[in-house]
């Protein structure tokens, strides 16, 4: 082949694989102070799919989803949704209202309100003044908020006040609440944090029921529960990729052991 | 003597600690080993008094200190070198170590001489701010702050984390220096395994709130200690 024919090939090789993505974030550095919280960060999403990403304290995991979220904006690279949306150009709104939802680790459900109102409150709708003054409850939307929380498995206590809930059932409702902006890509912060051993299981299972429709990107410690996902693995390490495959694969990798024990 | 019994520590209703149980002796130095995110510093902030306990007892010197709040705890001898230093940026060095006078009867405010020996670099930066120190030198002053308080229970969190090898080193002797005194008992929170091998006489692993891996010194399996603390 020829060299000209060979980087035509390369470039669409390229193409194609950027073609199959969801989030392409390619060379995106971020330096707070000096210390580079990302550095050189590749990382892609296929539409569908669900990923785990682990990682060490400051391994950059919390810094690319503030990217992603537009909190935070690169100091260089590009981070593309959907192969056309320049996310590093975008605000935190822009950025939600293009369907990417955010769960962060603490639950901030309203307390005060129902479980079935959190829902609805958090239905994608037109939030301009006046559509929101003269908003009324539509068949469609409650039937919505039904099947959301069948989803997330709080039917039962649907007019339960969020404030009574126990820390799993705020997780859930949390991330019913995300589900109800149906977003395209969901970003879920340590969802197994301080939870029982059986609501670790549950939320496993719940987050694969929403990948079904949803391509879904969790950052989580526990790995007992990233077992129980049984999805690819990114591992983390300042600020790159350090491994990439399933959990048997990064977890025998020797470099992510050797950072593991802080070498 | 240190005896913690079975504690559990919430946070709101999020459960971080379960049923942890920890022993640390004067003139031991007693390793709390696992991956971010597993209840590490949690358990400290439970010894300290930072955060209280919804289940189990704390016992120091023979007396209940559950219910004890973190300056009363500090009377008693409790030290925390608590993760990210956390020491004053505007105040200078002596200010910054004389805020560990705060527990001490008036005929003991003093800073050691210890603290001088141990981290010589305090004493020629006495009256540089403590935010214009490298992240290495606040963490010696955020240790030495904690020996003004003339612990005999010395609480550590993570002290090498982000720290250059050479100012590891100097960690590492000082502890060394503290254990070999006999009177002061050590929990050192660690991520780098073999920091705390060298320092370490028993040794816990920590995964989802709960210890899961304990051994002595004499009778450490590398092995099992590395499997308990990767993924």
């Amino acid at each position: 082949m020829k060299l000209q024919e060979r980087l035509e090939k390369k470039e669409k090789e390229a193409m194609d694989a950027f073609e199959r993505t969801l989030l392409f974030i390619e060379d995106v550095t971020v330096s707070f102070d000096g210390f580079r919280a990302l550095n050189n960060l590749s990382f892609t999403m296929e539409p569908g799919e669900m990923r785990a990403i682990i990682g060490p304290n400051g391994a950059g995991k919390t810094t690319m989803m503030d990217v992603v979220t537009g909190k935070t904006r690169p100091d260089k690279g590009s981070v593309i949704f959907d192969q056309r949306h320049d996310l590093a150009r975008l605000d935190e709104t822009e950025i939600a209202l293009l369907g990417i939802g955010r769960k962060f680790q603490k639950p901030t459900v309203f307390d005060s309100h129902t479980v079935f109102d959190n829902i609805e409150l958090a239905l994608k709708a037109d939030r301009h003044a006046r559509a929101t003054l003269l908003w009324r409850e539509t068949e469609r939307e409650e039937r919505n908020v039904d099947e959301i929380l069948k989803i997330v498995q709080l039917s039962a206590v649907r007019n339960r006040l969020a404030g009574s809930l126990s820390h799993g059932q705020k997780q859930w409702l949390e991330i019913g609440m995300l589900l109800a902006q149906d977003p395209k890509l969901l970003l879920v912060d340590e969802p197994a944090a301080g939870m029982t051993d059986a609501e670790t299981q549950q939320t496993a299972e719940l987050l694969k029921e929403i990948n079904r429709e949803h391509t879904v990107v969790v950052v989580e410690h526990d790995m007992a529960f990233v077992r129980e996902l049984g999805v690819k693995v990114t591992c983390l390490h300042e600020g790159a990729v350090l491994a990439e495959g399933s959990i048997d694969e990064v977890s025998e990798n020797e470099r992510v052991v050797e950072v593991y024990l802080g070498r | 003597m240190l005896d913690v019994m079975a504690i559990d520590l919430h946070y709101g209703a999020a459960q971080a600690l379960r049923a942890v149980s920890l022993k640390a002796e004067p003139g031991k130095v007693t390793c709390v080993l696992g991956r971010n995110g597993v209840g590490k510093t949690s358990l400290l902030d439970a010894l300290a008094g930072q955060h209280s306990v919804s289940r189990g007892t704390i016992t120091w010197e023979g007396r209940d200190i559950t219910a004890l709040r973190p300056p009363e705890r500090a009377r008693r001898g409790v030290s925390y070198v608590p993760q990210g230093r956390e020491i004053f940026p505007l105040l200078s060095v002596e200010e910054n170590l004389k805020t560990g006078f705060a527990p001490l009867p008036r005929a003991e405010r003093s800073v050691p001489d210890d603290v001088f020996t141990l981290f010589p670099v305090l004493k020629d930066m006495l009256r540089r701010r403590g935010g214009d120190l490298s992240g290495g030198q606040q963490q010696q002053l955020a240790i030495g702050r904690a020996l003004v308080m003339r612990p005999r229970l010395l609480l550590l969190d993570e002290p090498t984390e982000g720290i250059q090898p050479s100012i590891i080193k100097d960690i590492g002797r000082a502890i060394s220096y503290l254990r070999s005194l006999g009177n002061i008992a050590i929990v050192l929170v660690e991520q780098y395994l073999d920091f705390a091998r060298e320092l370490g006489d028993h040794f816990v692993v920590m995964e989802r709130g709960a210890i899961v891996y304990s051994c002595e010194r004499a009778n450490l399996d590398e092995g099992a200690l590395r499997r308990a603390m990767a993924i």
